[in-house]
């Protein structure tokens, strides 16, 4: 435990402290960012990892997108736990999260017209985010409307911290930018330095996040198996 | 009640599903009016945008009043149907599915500083969905003046950059048709001996690497957009010509 409360980020949420905020609650906001973190650990939401990392400001949007339905999904799920039918639990769910995904669709399209075009297809894709309903099955369908709140801010936040940090190296070192803006100078340029446009390919996607989990686990050691 | 019956079950699904339907067609319904009027007012940004005027989306109504002079609704033989609103009632993603004979295309002219300029409306397939845009041509009918294109999904950094201005700017000046007077179109080309797009005369711009197909779409788009107008250009250079002779 000693090695990772050396993360700033976790250090910045780990001293959160309140009457809100009970320790297991946090731990339902610290877990997801390293030691349960959806994609490293759980494999999850892979598909959308590739789709949407090949610049930062999808990967941006895209997060705070999967923030918002996986916290709202998680609380309607979750009010409705003692009420939703045994055999068609999976449909409800799907229902719950295509409207809400249609639900931002909609608004972004009327009052934020400009992003709803920066993210065309990649919010329709938060649908197929396996994250979204696997949370749901998981933890939303057995706890409390606060408990999978957390959960679900915690989920969302955890994917979206690799998403970015996938996105991060592809578009530096694919395209040179970060955010759209050039960060590689000219000059570098000059000295023959080229764009590796293999970043850009989906391959590269997987590979970088092979490589964090590779980081993460060294790191890390609680998440390496037995065998 | 029992959780696991069928009646509950059915119940239960009817419930949401009527729930759900009706919270989605209000939202849907009431923001359609919003929905529309910033689609028509891109619709205008993006065929200002073509002549070399940039304004922000809310601007851009006020401007097309002023620079756009004609709006026709052109057929496949070059004659005008004055029956038909080309800016509000084609839609070219419909039109393209009808029989030839019956459909219309748009062609905006604008008039800017007493230069006359021609927009066409293309629309075409990239790799994963439709792309379209718009082109417009000086007074030749044939140099380029400037492009303007948009995607409903290419891939972000990839096919998605036929949108960024360094692709569209490479389009200005090519000319579509060749010598002879045939239309030749742009061609949108890996490796075509001239990445930095000094020769205005080959019909060429530099392609995308990663994105091959949206290119082809591109390419494909243009020339089979441009075909629908022959007819019309061919009148038009005809009037010209005798206007010309007229005034010598």
């Amino acid at each position: 435990m000693k090695k990772f409360n050396k993360n700033p980020l976790l250090l910045f949420i780990s001293s959160i402290k309140g009457p809100i905020l009970s320790k297991k609650d946090r731990k339902l906001l610290k877990d997801p960012l390293d030691d349960n973190n959806p994609i490293t650990v759980q494999v999850l939401g892979i598909c959308s990892a590739l789709a949407i990392t090949v610049q930062l400001k999808p990967a941006v949007v895209m997060t705070i997108s999967v923030i918002f339905v996986m916290a709202c999904s998680n609380v309607i799920i979750s009010v409705l736990r003692n009420l939703i039918p045994n055999r068609i639990r999976i449909i409800v769910f799907l229902v719950v999260i295509s409207s809400l995904v249609a639900l931002v669709d909609q608004f972004l399209k009327a009052y934020a017209y400009d992003v709803s075009k920066e993210l065309s297809i990649f919010i329709g894709l938060i649908v197929t985010n396996c994250i979204v309903m696997g949370r749901l099955e998981a933890f939303a369908l057995g706890n409390g409307v606060w408990k999978s709140f957390l959960d679900g801010v915690g989920n969302a936040f955890g994917y979206g911290i690799i998403l970015i940090a996938v996105a991060f190296f592809r578009e530096l070192l694919g395209s040179g930018n970060l955010w759209g803006i050039q960060v590689i100078p000219d000059f570098v340029y000059d000295f023959g330095y080229e764009n590796n446009g293999l970043m850009l390919l989906s391959p590269m996607a997987l590979i970088t996040v092979g490589i964090i989990i590779w980081i993460q686990r060294s790191r890390n050691r609680t998440l390496i198996e037995d065998n | 009640m029992d959780r696991d019956s069928n009646f509950y079950t059915f119940l239960f699904a009817t419930v949401m599903v009527l729930a759900v339907a009706s919270v989605l067609a209000f939202t849907s319904q009431s923001l359609k009016d919003l929905q529309r009027e910033n689609v028509r007012k891109e619709k205008m940004q993006n065929i200002l945008s073509t002549v070399g005027i940039n304004v922000s989306r809310e601007e851009s109504e006020e401007l097309y009043r002023k620079y756009i002079v004609e709006e026709l609704a052109l057929k496949i033989d070059g004659s005008v149907n004055e029956s038909i609103n080309p800016f509000s009632d084609i839609e070219l993603a419909k039109e393209i599915k009808k029989d030839y004979s019956k459909q219309h295309f748009p062609l905006y002219v604008a008039e800017i500083e007493n230069e006359k300029y021609y927009i066409i409306e293309l629309r075409g397939v990239g790799l994963w969905d439709a792309i379209w845009g718009y082109m417009s041509l000086k007074n030749d009918l044939n140099t380029i003046k400037g492009v303007s294109f948009d995607h409903k999904g290419e891939t972000a950094g990839l096919g998605a950059e036929i949108t960024k201005d360094w692709f569209k700017d490479s389009f200005v000046d090519e000319k579509v048709f060749d010598l002879d007077g045939n239309l030749a179109g742009i061609t949108v080309l890996k490796g075509n001996n001239d990445p930095d797009n000094n020769d205005k005369n080959d019909h060429e711009v530099d392609a995308i690497s990663g994105s091959t197909i949206t290119g082809d779409g591109v390419t494909d788009m243009i020339k089979e957009r441009l075909n629908n107008y022959l007819a019309y250009f061919d009148n038009l250079s005809v009037n010209n010509n005798l206007n010309k002779n007229e005034k010598i």
